[in-house]
């Protein structure tokens, strides 16, 4: 079976789990019944347990879905010590169900596979040695990769049922009042954990911080937690987030965000009350430092940014530059600071800032988005999923999400190392061409064909060199030449869903 | 023979022969010029290695309409014939000879570069050459360096071997640097050459940068060499033209076109006469306008 992309998947697979092949970035208008959460009625005085391990004997069984969040990063304490008590207590079947699993949390995960303890997972990304264990078959179920706001959707329409969320935070009280701003291992936005909250059945808050009742702010409520689980240390505060967030002296990052500043600068919708989302890396930094230049040197400000949020983003709300800061997530300790110093910076869940299947989300309100890839296709078609050997190395996050936004910029350099990132066909499609306007590369541009107004408005750019998508990627294989096809074989490894529940491909087994 | 008429040389970007990933990218900050280096930048145990990578990016990697030098091993080291032979096969724009002290260390260059032209099947004169002036005795030589031979196209100073030699280090104020300076700038311009000013190396003094590059600006260098990419757009910044500039020079040469359309010998603009040198200016500065997308290719203002 084909999807719209031509992209192959496994009909038997499709049928088997539900799945609908994607057909378009167009969400349409449908109804959509929520899934509320069971509810275990308490006056709230007996939610402090005083062990993790009588925590999960209370509330995990065989075969439920159990959830975490990522915003302790590469700093996460929290993952490792419920896994090791999950898997020395010998449970069997559990659906892993994180917002997304970062590099610490590989190894317990991979345990946990081989001994059956977890069967199914489903997450935004992952890498390193999970990543490769599952592309080579490790998992007997395919693995489910959602973006950001597809996870919210899927748990809001109860395609995604939570039975126990694990929540560390950096704060709480002994009803479950708690938020990410404050306290030693204080990350910032709780956006991801706030969907857990609302919509698992059971909700355990784990924390280092056990603060007098009532706790305020509180993002996540009382009402919403049945245990509050004080232990020693829910994460280490010097991995959560990179400390200061150094520009890039990269001249060829450097060169990138030059160009993608000249394509928003130039492009319809730069004008007073723009909006914007950049990512967090060494490019996309550097543009809002050249895009505070524009905006101070046309006398335009922003009505919000969006998304993760890096300190040269709050340097720009504090300067006037931008009126809001909508914050689902918080990469450096500037960024978490600001959140409880700066009432314009608004804490938002998943569901606000990308969830489809709402009465609007943040994303469907975004002018500008600049986003990375691993691979670009000539129908601009992006991978941020697989790597060039073929095994799972990235996550979605929020990119088919924001990708939707008025102007969609994908800033990648053209090789990397001997790898091309424009290529005929990308290993994995996961967000699809159509909700993506400009590519930008170190020696030049592409527009997508179906936007001839950025077209226009974008051919007289002085330095602003523009080819065709299909020029780039012969461009990007004189350099390193036409690379061997991968060999897969012919087993699905893990599914990637569109944020609106189709499958837009599927990621196979490799052959080595 | 000069195309300074025809060429702008205002960066010559240092770019170490060993390193592919630079070499790879060279092309992409827009210098007027690329120097892969084989000299000084490259280690005794690498000189073969580098050797072998520049000829295969001068022959496979597309650098537009770069200039592309390469600067070759000195005379008295083992490597010098073979550096000048890769080269000249791979058919570079611009031989660059470190430390000339002489008239005849040009002259012996060309007769090598000649035969190897030869032997490659090259146009004969095809291959430029410069020099890079590092020492007293090159300072004094330099009106006779830079008219050695045909095939030259520049002079450059090399200020860290020519301090030394001098006693002396470089000092912020660029004072010791110049009587050098301005020797080799008249070599150049006597010879009809381009002249390049020395590298300035630390990227943590941008206010020092910018200092000495309008310093170099002022005096009439062409251009200076670079070790950094970021120093492109610092050196095309100072090289700017003014708007007023750019309106005078359009007018120059529409008067010219108009003299030129009447069949008049004489050239007049507002009232005055427009002569030769003025002419020349105002082509100078609309090339260094077109660079600095300031005017379209038919000449029109873009700014504002």
């Amino acid at each position: 079976m084909e999807n719209s992309l031509g992209r192959n998947l496994s009909a038997e697979l499709l049928q088997k789990l539900a799945y609908q092949p994607y057909q378009t970035t167009d969400f349409g208008h449908p109804k959509i019944q929520r899934h509320a959460p069971m509810v275990t009625a308490t006056t709230g005085n007996d939610k402090v347990v005083n062990s993790l391990k009588e925590v999960v004997q209370k509330t995990v069984r065989n075969g439920m879905t159990i959830s975490f969040h990522h915003h302790f990063r590469e700093g996460d304490f929290v993952f490792n010590k419920v896994m090791r008590i999950i898997i020395d207590a010998g449970y069997q079947d559990l659906t892993l169900a994180p917002s997304s699993l970062t590099n610490v949390m590989n190894d317990i995960v991979v345990e946990a596979i081989e001994k059956g303890v977890v069967t199914n997972i489903t997450s935004s990304g992952m890498r390193g040695s999970l990543g490769d264990a599952i592309s080579h078959g490790v998992l007997d179920n395919p693995v489910i990769f959602r973006s950001h706001g597809g996870r919210a959707r899927a748990i809001e329409e109860g395609s995604l049922n939570i039975d126990v969320a694990f929540l560390g935070v950096p704060n709480a009280d002994r009803l479950g009042n708690a938020n990410g701003m404050n306290g030693k291992t204080a990350f910032g936005s709780l956006g991801y954990a706030l969907i857990d909250a609302q919509y698992a059945d059971k909700v355990v808050l784990i924390t280092d911080n056990l603060q007098e009742y009532p706790n305020t702010p509180a993002s996540i409520k009382q009402t919403q937690v049945d245990y509050v689980v004080p232990i020693e240390q829910v994460g280490d505060p010097d991995k959560i987030g990179s400390g200061a967030t150094r520009f890039t002296k990269d001249p060829k990052e450097l060169k990138i965000a030059k160009m993608v500043n000249q394509v928003i600068v130039n492009s319809p919708y730069f004008k007073e009350g723009f909006s914007f989302q950049t990512g967090s890396g060494g490019a996309a930094l550097a543009v809002t430092r050249f895009l505070r230049e524009s905006m101070l040197e046309k006398d335009i400000k922003a009505s919000f940014a969006l998304g993760g949020v890096t300190k040269p983003t709050v340097d720009l709300l504090e300067e006037g530059l931008i009126g809001r800061i909508m914050d689902v997530q918080d990469f450096d300790k500037g960024a978490a600071k600001s959140m409880h110093l700066n009432q314009n910076q608004q804490e938002i869940d998943a569901s606000w800032y990308a969830d489809p299947a709402n009465k609007g989300a943040m994303v469907d309100q975004l002018d500008v988005a600049i986003l990375s890839a691993l691979e670009v296709d000539t129908d601009f078609n992006v991978n941020v999923m697989t790597g060039s050997d073929g095994v799972i190395r990235g996550a979605i996050g929020g990119h088919q999400d924001a990708a939707t936004a008025k102007l969609t910029i994908i800033c990648a350099p053209l090789v990397r190392g001997r790898i091309a990132t424009i290529v005929p066909k990308v290993t994995t499609a996961v967000t699809p061409g159509a909700s993506i306007d400009v590519i930008v590369t170190e020696i030049g541009i592409a527009i997508n064909p179906k936007r001839t107004d950025l077209q226009q408005a974008l051919a007289h750019v002085p330095g602003l060199v523009v080819y065709t998508i299909e020029q780039l990627q012969q461009k990007a294989e004189a350099i390193v030449g036409k690379a061997q096809p991968l060999q897969f074989k012919q087993r699905p490894v893990a599914l990637v869903e569109y944020r609106d529940g189709t499958i837009i491909d599927e990621i196979n087994e490799v052959q080595d | 023979m000069s195309d300074s008429a025809t060429r702008l040389r205002r960066t010559m970007m240092f770019v170490p022969g060993n390193n592919p990933a630079m070499i790879k990218d060279a092309g992409i900050y827009g210098a007027d010029s690329v120097m892969f280096d084989l000299e000084d930048g490259v280690s005794l145990a690498e000189k073969d290695a580098a050797r072998y990578l520049v000829y295969e990016a001068l022959t496979n990697i597309d650098y537009g309409d770069t200039e592309l030098v390469v600067r070759i091993n000195g005379a008295d080291t083992p490597f010098y014939d073979n550096d000048i032979k890769a080269m000249v096969k791979a058919g570079v724009d611009v031989i660059r000879l470190p430390k000339v002290e002489s008239a005849e260390m040009i002259q012996d260059l060309e007769v090598k570069v000649a035969a190897a032209e030869k032997e490659f099947d090259k146009p004969a004169g095809s291959i430029n050459l410069m020099a890079a002036i590092e020492s007293a005795q090159g300072v004094l030589s330099a009106a006779e360096i830079a008219k050695a031979s045909k095939r030259m196209i520049g002079i450059a100073l090399s200020a860290e071997d020519y301090t030394t030699d001098m006693k002396t280090h470089r000092y912020s104020d660029g004072a010791e640097l110049f009587f050098a300076r301005n020797m080799i700038l008249h070599a150049a311009r006597a010879a009809k050459i381009a002249a390049f000013d020395t590298v300035f190396t630390n990227m943590d003094d941008p206010e020092g940068f910018y200092r000495e590059t309008k310093l170099i600006h002022q005096l009439g260098f062409d251009g200076k060499s670079l070790v950094n990419p970021r120093q492109v757009e610092m050196v095309n910044k100072v090289y700017e033209p003014t708007k007023k500039e750019i309106l005078n020079a359009q007018n120059v040469i529409a008067a010219i076109a108009q003299a030129q359309k009447k069949g008049s010998g004489v050239i007049s603009m507002d009232g005055q006469m427009v002569d030769r040198p003025v002419a020349l200016r105002a082509q100078r500065v609309m090339m260094l306008a077109k660079a600095a997308h300031l005017v379209d290719e038919e000449g029109n203002y873009l700014g504002e």
